[in-house]
């Protein structure tokens, strides 16, 4: 069904498309919203919260959030100055969350940054020069998705004896870089046929200065989409493996949080703050982060976007 | 190989010579080989500037005819020859002025722009790369100039999204941007069937204008071949990679001698009610998908056709001295 | 071309206008279109990209996309407004009462269906078959119409050409024997060649069945050779519309005129003929007639009155102040 196509043909500028507003997307904004509320928390928490009520023994044991009363009996009453309650090892359960949050958003954002680069530099020469070298790195990308990553994550980390924050993004970006070769990859095999690339040609750039000023920048919104979706893919990859106390021992993270939850057997004891809270704060983030992807993913491929104005 | 200093007067602007490109049927690739080009050859001079229509349907081999020329479709055998160089095998200096001299104008005008980017972007890309003009003010205005010859105003187009274009905007932006380099020869791909009829007048005038003022030779592919009549001086007819019928356009269109040039030429539909289409209806294209790899690719829905058509692709005759040339057993003395 | 007069209308389009909600102000895609579609006849509806033909067809059709939509108007197929159908009532009179030919051919048919059970659900889907044996003597009776070898049946459409597939809609369209079908620009992205073996198959059902066709296009060459009338659009409006032989002879509207004249031909050279000015802005529109400011004839009455469409000779009408009246050479 051919309508009138008010954009190709028409020799009078077409109307501001729908694409001129799409950032004002509401998935887009919700998401930032939600993750700029998470880094609001954190900051503020940062400047008004005593964090150092995060480390071992610095606050009564098991105390429940404000509010709330105890599970049973051997709990003490919830104290106003510790809000969310504090866990078994006497640590603040706010303070925990403020200190926690930004290290496992960290571990996510070193593991998509790298797996990122990577996976860009592979997929545009794959995509780009074809022939044996896309053949290779396609073989090598796709063999390593195929491997079950949490498996060798396990194995790996109960090798190495101390993990920080670095060494845990390192760890997980093993396996990121495949996923985005991928999808760049795919992006060039269709962008490099594009009219632009022969006319580029044509004026004479070479192969790294159409890939780099060409290419590029039409594919930064496939690249933010799919490092947000990655660090999400590396937060929930990182939780595991932290949840099975193969996270880093020193600094607190969520994950960590909940390991802790479950050696402490916090669901038995009806601790629920203890890896409620740890829980829900990941679920917003992962929520945050899922709705910048599809929003972002929307913005570049109009026709999911509702209205078919494509 | 002539050098620069050895050029004769009598080298051709471009020369392609028994060029061959086949695409598919490798060993991993499989499917069903399609001979897009088979053996071209042809010519164009320096001086005058002339237009040379390359005409066919889908799948003649045409397009694949344009990127060889441009350099960006590897033949399989034969040569393209700019100015007597081989494009395929040119020094770094070489494919530099090659580059300048050979330009292009595509279909789509809006695939052309790269959507990230202000239209001055394809303008500056090229001034850049080759020096065109020296400083911010003297680059400004050759652009501006380059607009003008193509009859639009810089403030109207320039700092601007593809997006905010007319398709007519964009073709004419595309051929100032090819004239500002002030080329030899401008592949000119389909450049008007994607605009209205009255914008098609409108860049076959420029087309003629740069040809006639600015000495720029075309070599214009299409399937249309009323338009060909109108602006072309020579015409070469292709069909599945073939060169059926060339020559000058008045004789090939005028006195086609080729079957395929006579069908093609009787199925077009006149704007005059009074003059009906013929009543002879072409062959079905259900043949159509049958290779012929050593005959007459037109041997399935040839109405002349004869036995030693599918045996070997006929040669090119000359019929008169005009160049005039038909490939077809017809004429084979 | 035979005589109209006593021919009845098998449909009537009346006052038809759409709206496109793009910005605050709606673009008039289609302004106050009426014409009528007489039985038996091919009526082509020309104008360049942005002219509003594709957009009159599909409001014709309710078939219609967002953010699309008819804003006024009847459109009367046998005696039934189709604007005032309710969806299901819609959709059971569609395809039998008007059928729509799209534009590729390509993407209409299901890739992984053979042809005839493509055309057997098409038959099937709004009429009672009449069992096995008649739906498949149908079948061959629609392929053979459309100059398709029987076999063609039994191929999956992959295994077609670009015009055998547009055939293979042809023949979907006239299965249900519909009074009315719209084409879409049934050739537009076909070879010339095989144009011709398009337009014959309409050709041999306009002449077999009867049917009364709406023909959409931009080429006048294959108007003047497929069409008994043909409509005029400019800026979503009927500029011109007139029998095919005296339009082509003596066109009314400088627009027309203009039209006809940027065909260019195959047969006699002449100097290229270039028109100033592009298609009309319809966010945009001067406020007379829409096509002033390319005119060559304008008065000063076309930049502040809209002219309507007016008989300007025995069934010849025109959207002119001026028209030509330099009619010696018919």
């Amino acid at each position: 069904m051919k309508e009138v196509d008010l954009s190709i043909h028409q020799d009078t500028p077409p109307p501001r498309r729908p694409r001129d507003y799409a950032w004002l997307n509401g998935k887009l904004i919700a998401g930032a919203a939600l993750l700029l509320a998470v880094l609001l928390f954190v900051l503020l928490g940062r400047l008004f919260w005593d964090v150092t009520l995060a480390r071992v023994a610095s606050c009564p044991l098991n105390l429940p959030p404000v509010g709330f009363d105890a599970p049973g009996p051997g709990f003490e009453p919830s104290q106003s100055a510790h809000p969310l309650g504090t866990e078994s090892s006497g640590r603040d359960m706010l303070a925990l969350l403020i200190t926690g949050t930004p290290n496992s958003l960290l571990i996510g954002i070193i593991a998509a940054a790298i797996g990122i680069v990577v996976g860009t530099m592979l997929g545009m020469t794959a995509g780009f020069l074809g022939g044996w070298v896309d053949a290779v790195i396609r073989i090598c990308s796709d063999a390593v998705i195929t491997i079950p990553s949490l498996a060798v994550l396990i194995v790996i980390s109960s090798y190495v004896s101390e993990i920080d924050i670095k060494s845990m993004g390192l760890l997980l970006a093993l396996f990121a870089w495949p996923g985005a070769t991928r999808v760049i990859r795919a992006q060039v095999l269709s962008l490099r046929e594009r009219g632009y690339v022969q006319m580029a040609r044509l004026s004479g750039a070479s192969t790294p200065e159409i890939l780099i000023c060409e290419l590029l920048p039409n594919l930064l919104p496939f690249l933010a989409a799919t490092f947000t979706a990655s660090v999400s893919g590396n937060i929930l990859a990182a939780t595991g493996l932290e949840a099975l106390g193969l996270g880093p021992s020193r600094v607190p993270t969520l994950g960590m949080t909940i390991f802790y939850a479950i050696r402490g057997a916090a669901i038995l004891r009806g601790m629920w703050w203890w890896w409620g809270l740890p829980i829900l704060m990941l679920m917003i983030i992962f929520i945050g982060l899922f709705l910048i992807a599809i929003g972002l993913d929307e913005l570049v491929n109009p026709r999911l976007r509702s209205g078919g104005d494509a | 190989m002539t050098t620069a200093s050895e050029k004769t007067a009598n080298t051709p602007l471009l020369e392609v010579r028994d060029a061959v490109k086949v695409y598919g049927g490798g060993f991993l690739s499989g499917g069903r080989r399609v001979h897009a080009l088979r053996e071209v050859s042809l010519s164009l001079d320096a001086t005058p500037a002339r237009i040379t229509a390359v005409a066919g349907e889908s799948g003649s081999g045409k397009s694949t005819l344009a990127g060889a020329v441009l350099g960006f479709v590897q033949l399989d055998a034969g040569h393209v020859l700019f100015e007597g160089q081989d494009v395929a095998a040119m020094s770094r200096n070489q494919r530099f002025n090659y580059r300048r001299s050979v330009q292009a104008i595509f279909q789509d005008p809006y695939a052309v722009f790269n959507p990230f980017f202000h239209t001055d972007h394809l303008f500056n890309l090229v001034m850049r790369r080759f020096g065109i003009a020296k400083g911010r003010k003297a680059a400004r205005a050759r652009i501006v100039e380059a607009l003008e010859t193509v009859g639009l105003r810089s403030d109207d187009v320039l700092g601007k999204h593809p997006h905010q274009l007319s398709g007519g905007q964009r073709q004419r932006i595309m051929i100032a941007r090819a004239c500002m380099m002030a080329p030899k020869l401008i592949v000119a791909d389909e450049p008007v069937s994607m605009v209205d009829a009255s914008l098609r007048s409108t860049i076959l005038d420029i087309m003629l204008r740069l040809r006639d003022d600015n000495n720029i030779s075309f070599l214009y592919i299409t399937h249309d071949l009323s338009t060909a009549y109108q602006i072309c001086d020579d015409i070469h007819i292709f069909y599945q990679g073939a060169q059926v019928e060339s020559g000058p356009v008045d004789a090939v269109l005028g006195n086609a001698k080729h079957p395929y040039t006579q069908l093609l030429i009787a199925s077009i539909p006149e704007p005059d009610p009074t003059r009906g289409w013929g009543t002879q209806l072409p062959p079905d294209d259900e043949n159509n998908d049958r290779d012929i790899i050593n005959g007459c690719p037109f041997y399935p829905r040839c109405p002349k056709r004869m036995e030693q058509c599918v045996a070997h692709l006929p040669a090119r005759v000359s019929l008169d001295d005009t160049g005039h040339q038909v490939a077809c057993h017809l004429f084979v003395k | 071309m035979s005589n109209r007069t006593t021919a009845a209308a098998v449909c009537e389009v009346r006052n038809l206008t759409v709206h496109y909600d793009v910005s605050a102000t709606p673009v008039v895609a289609a302004n106050e279109v009426s014409f009528d579609v007489y039985e038996g006849e091919t009526l082509g509806l020309v104008g360049e990209s942005g002219c509003g033909k594709s957009t009159t067809a599909m409001a014709m059709l309710r078939l219609l996309q967002t953010p699309g939509r008819v804003a006024g108007g009847s459109v009367n197929i046998a005696g039934v407004d189709i604007m005032r159908l309710r969806p299901a009532a819609l959709r059971d009179f569609r395809w039998r009462n008007i059928a729509l030919i799209p534009q590729g051919a390509m993407n209409a048919l299901n890739p992984v269906m053979r042809i005839e059970k493509q055309l057997a659900d098409a038959i099937a889907a709004h009429a009672d078959t009449g069992g096995r044996q008649a739906l498949r003597a149908r079948i061959g009776e629609l392929l053979e119409m459309v100059g398709l070898p029987a076999d063609v049946r039994r191929l999956y459409p992959h295994e077609l050409s670009g015009g055998m597939k547009q055939r293979v809609c042809v023949a979907m369209a006239v299965a249900l024997n519909p009074p009315l079908v719209i084409a879409d620009e049934p050739t537009s992205a076909l070879d010339v060649v095989v144009q011709r073996l398009v337009a014959q198959s309409l050709i041999r059902i306009k002449e077999t069945l009867g049917i009364a066709m709406v023909l959409i296009g931009h080429d006048m060459g294959l108007m003047a050779q497929l069409t008994d009338r043909v409509a005029v659009m400019y800026a979503g409006r009927i500029m011109e519309i007139a029998p095919t032989d005296i339009l082509f002879k003596a066109p009314l509207h400088p627009y027309t005129q203009q039209l006809i004249d940027s065909v260019p031909s195959i047969r006699v050279k002449k100097p290229l003929r270039v028109f100033p000015g592009g298609p009309p802005d319809l966010r945009n529109l001067p406020p007379g007639c829409p096509f002033e400011p390319r005119c060559p004839k304008a008065i000063t009455i076309c930049r502040g009155e809209t002219p309507a469409l007016k008989a300007c000779g025995e069934k010849q009408y025109a959207a002119c102040h001026v028209p030509n009246t330099n009619r010696n050479n018919i």
